[in-house]
């Protein structure tokens, strides 16, 4: 082995582990751990452009008399507590029906409900966009099959354009989480649902007391990556809803907000690193809370 | 399956659901298609047959786009971030294993948790860092912060963790040095592993949008995903010229898909284990 012990101190010294290493954690710490650290010192400086000075907790005084801050905030967790469990429970219902192996057809099913997450966000933004326009084909279709009587305003209307972006991203993404638990749910044994069958356990209970308990960690695996993606949220309100946030800001994510307040409007780099490590928080607190139920519920 | 009341009931339904399912994630395809045939008009109709209009749309797409230009900076920067992404994060999850360090664990712990930075909280900095640079508006500025890549570096440990030690301590009393393991019998080992990863960073580097939005400014520079975009947002967007553009920008992922499902999902599988 590799290994070089120095007398007595006690410390293993492995050049080779060290220069594989290197390169990636070099680069991690240069363009993720630097500027994230930089970042929280701008959250305490305030001024336009690069004409900064110590603010101290100027700005997060700021947020809370922030209109347009708290919308953001509001619209995101929205965004986070709708979408997030639809979209993982349709993952699970979708991988449990085309994991079983009786189901002609499945490779198909599979490929089409994975497709989506093939398309770049831009792409499939801009095709939404002009689906859902008001005289578009969805409210064409819907009107013609009797669902709706009058088109829907999706993207002039606050709450449709809210619903658009959630129906855009839960389209987006189903399949890549489905993809997850079909791969999770190929580890288990299959008499575990053979038994279960035969001793006239409905499908329902089935999934609710096999599948979901034992996809467990991929379930909160796929939870704690939706949640960062959801926070982060801005390719898809950035080109559904004319790049600003939609109609009097109902679909502006925090993101978006951080944009406009680098790139749009003055610049205010202090103010805009502010918002931005309200999202740091966000996510460190919500990926606690769901490892901490997960764990709760083991015991 | 015995056939009875509730057993065909519940097949209707199953079929129901997954095949409606099925075709509403198809169908925005379809409607791409259709609609790069049809008029701009005839688009917001809801037409859905074939129209007349592709050459026209195409001949509008190219007079408005440079589409050699647009879809050659998009390679370059595919390619190298794919490349440079893949050397990076395999040698470093191949490193992770063989680590003898007692720090090993603590810094792969700290790598992981970058995995929660959010990218809005670090584009401020990066903007700046890459201004002083003197690389804004350049293809290294895209690509440079992307190669460091956690999650993927996660990913080939991860993988790593199937390789055979007997396969390195065979090449050990071989007396080949650890950059020639690596070399000539990790990487061809770990071919399936590659394949995976390469699909992942090919695709979140083709479709990355936030990051070259803010640094490539000029239309020389621009990406077909940028191109797509500032199509779409027109005052009144040509959408038969927006169908022709999002076709393109999708078909070398959809084709580098089709052409890798099968290593895609067993590098998926892999990384749930």
């Amino acid at each position: 082995m590799a290994l070089a012990r120095r007398g007595g101190i006690g410390r293993y010294y492995d050049i080779n582990g060290w220069l594989f290493v290197a390169p990636a954690l070099g680069l991690i710490a240069l363009f993720m751990v630097y500027p994230i650290v930089w970042s929280l010192w701008m959250s305490f400086q305030s001024g336009r452009g690069m004409m900064m000075k110590f603010a101290g907790f100027a700005n997060i005084a700021r947020l809370w008399n922030d209109p347009v801050f708290i919308k953001a905030l509001t619209n995101t967790m929205t965004y986070f507590v709708v979408q997030v469990p639809i979209m993982i429970l349709l993952a699970l219902i979708l991988a449990s029906l085309l994991n079983n192996p009786r189901l002609v057809g499945r490779a198909f099913f599979r490929t089409a409900i994975f497709l989506p997450c093939v398309t770049s966000l831009v792409a499939y933004s801009v095709l939404f966009k002009g689906m859902f326009a008001f005289d578009g084909i969805v409210n064409s279709t819907l009107q013609a099959i009797g669902i709706i009587a009058s088109p829907i305003p999706w993207q002039t209307h606050p709450f449709w354009a809210k619903a658009l972006v959630i129906i855009a991203i839960t389209w987006r993404w189903t399949g890549y989480n489905m993809i997850f638990y079909l791969a999770a749910l190929q580890n288990i044994d299959r008499s575990i649902y053979e038994v279960a069958r035969i001793d006239g356990v409905p499908a329902w209970a089935r999934f609710t007391h096999i599948t979901i308990p034992l996809l467990k960690p991929v379930i909160l695996f796929t939870t704690v990556i939706s949640t960062i993606g959801t926070l982060q949220l801005f390719d898809e309100v950035y080109n559904l809803t004319e790049g600003k946030g939609g109609p009097s800001n109902a679909t502006l994510t925090l993101s978006l907000y951080i944009y406009n307040l680098t790139f749009r409007f003055m610049p205010n780099f202090g103010y805009a690193a502010t918002v931005s490590y309200v999202i740091v928080v966000l996510v460190a607190l919500l990926a606690f809370l769901q490892f901490f139920l997960a764990r709760e519920r083991e015991k | 399956m015995r056939t009875n009341p509730s057993n065909i009931a519940s097949a209707v339904l199953t079929y129901g659901f997954v095949g409606l399912m099925a075709f509403l994630s198809i169908f925005p395809f379809i409607w791409m298609a259709l609609g790069a045939t049809n008029s701009s008009i005839d688009i917001i109709k809801g037409r859905l047959l074939p129209g007349e209009a592709l050459t026209t749309n195409i001949a509008n797409f190219f007079t408005l786009v440079n589409l050699p230009l647009v879809f050659w900076n998009s390679a370059k920067v595919t390619i190298f971030a794919t490349v440079l992404t893949l050397a990076v994060s395999s040698l470093a999850g191949y490193g992770f294993e063989i680590f003898r360090s007692r720090h090993r664990e603590r810094l792969y712990r700290a790598m992981l948790l970058t995995l929660m930075i959010p990218f809005a909280a670090l584009m401020i900095p990066l903007f700046i860092m890459m201004g002083k640079m003197g690389l804004i508006n350049t293809h290294i500025a895209v690509v440079l912060p992307t190669i460091g890549s956690a999650f993927i570096v996660f990913y080939f440990r991860q993988s790593t963790k199937a390789f055979p030690s007997e396969l390195r301590d065979a090449a050990k009393v071989d007396g080949l040095k650890e950059w020639q393991i690596f070399f000539y019998i990790y990487v061809p080992v770990m071919r399936s592993t590659y394949a995976a990863a390469f699909i992942i960073v090919f695709m979140t580097a083709w479709n990355n949008y936030l990051w070259p939005l803010i640094v490539l400014q000029s239309n020389e520079t621009k990406t077909i995903t940028l191109v797509i975009s500032s199509l779409a947002s027109a005052y009144y967007p040509d959408y038969g010229v927006v169908m022709v553009g999002t076709i393109l920008a999708t078909l070398p992922t959809l084709a580098v898909f089709f052409f890798m499902q099968r290593q895609f999902v067993q590098g998926m599988l892999g990384s749930v284990k």
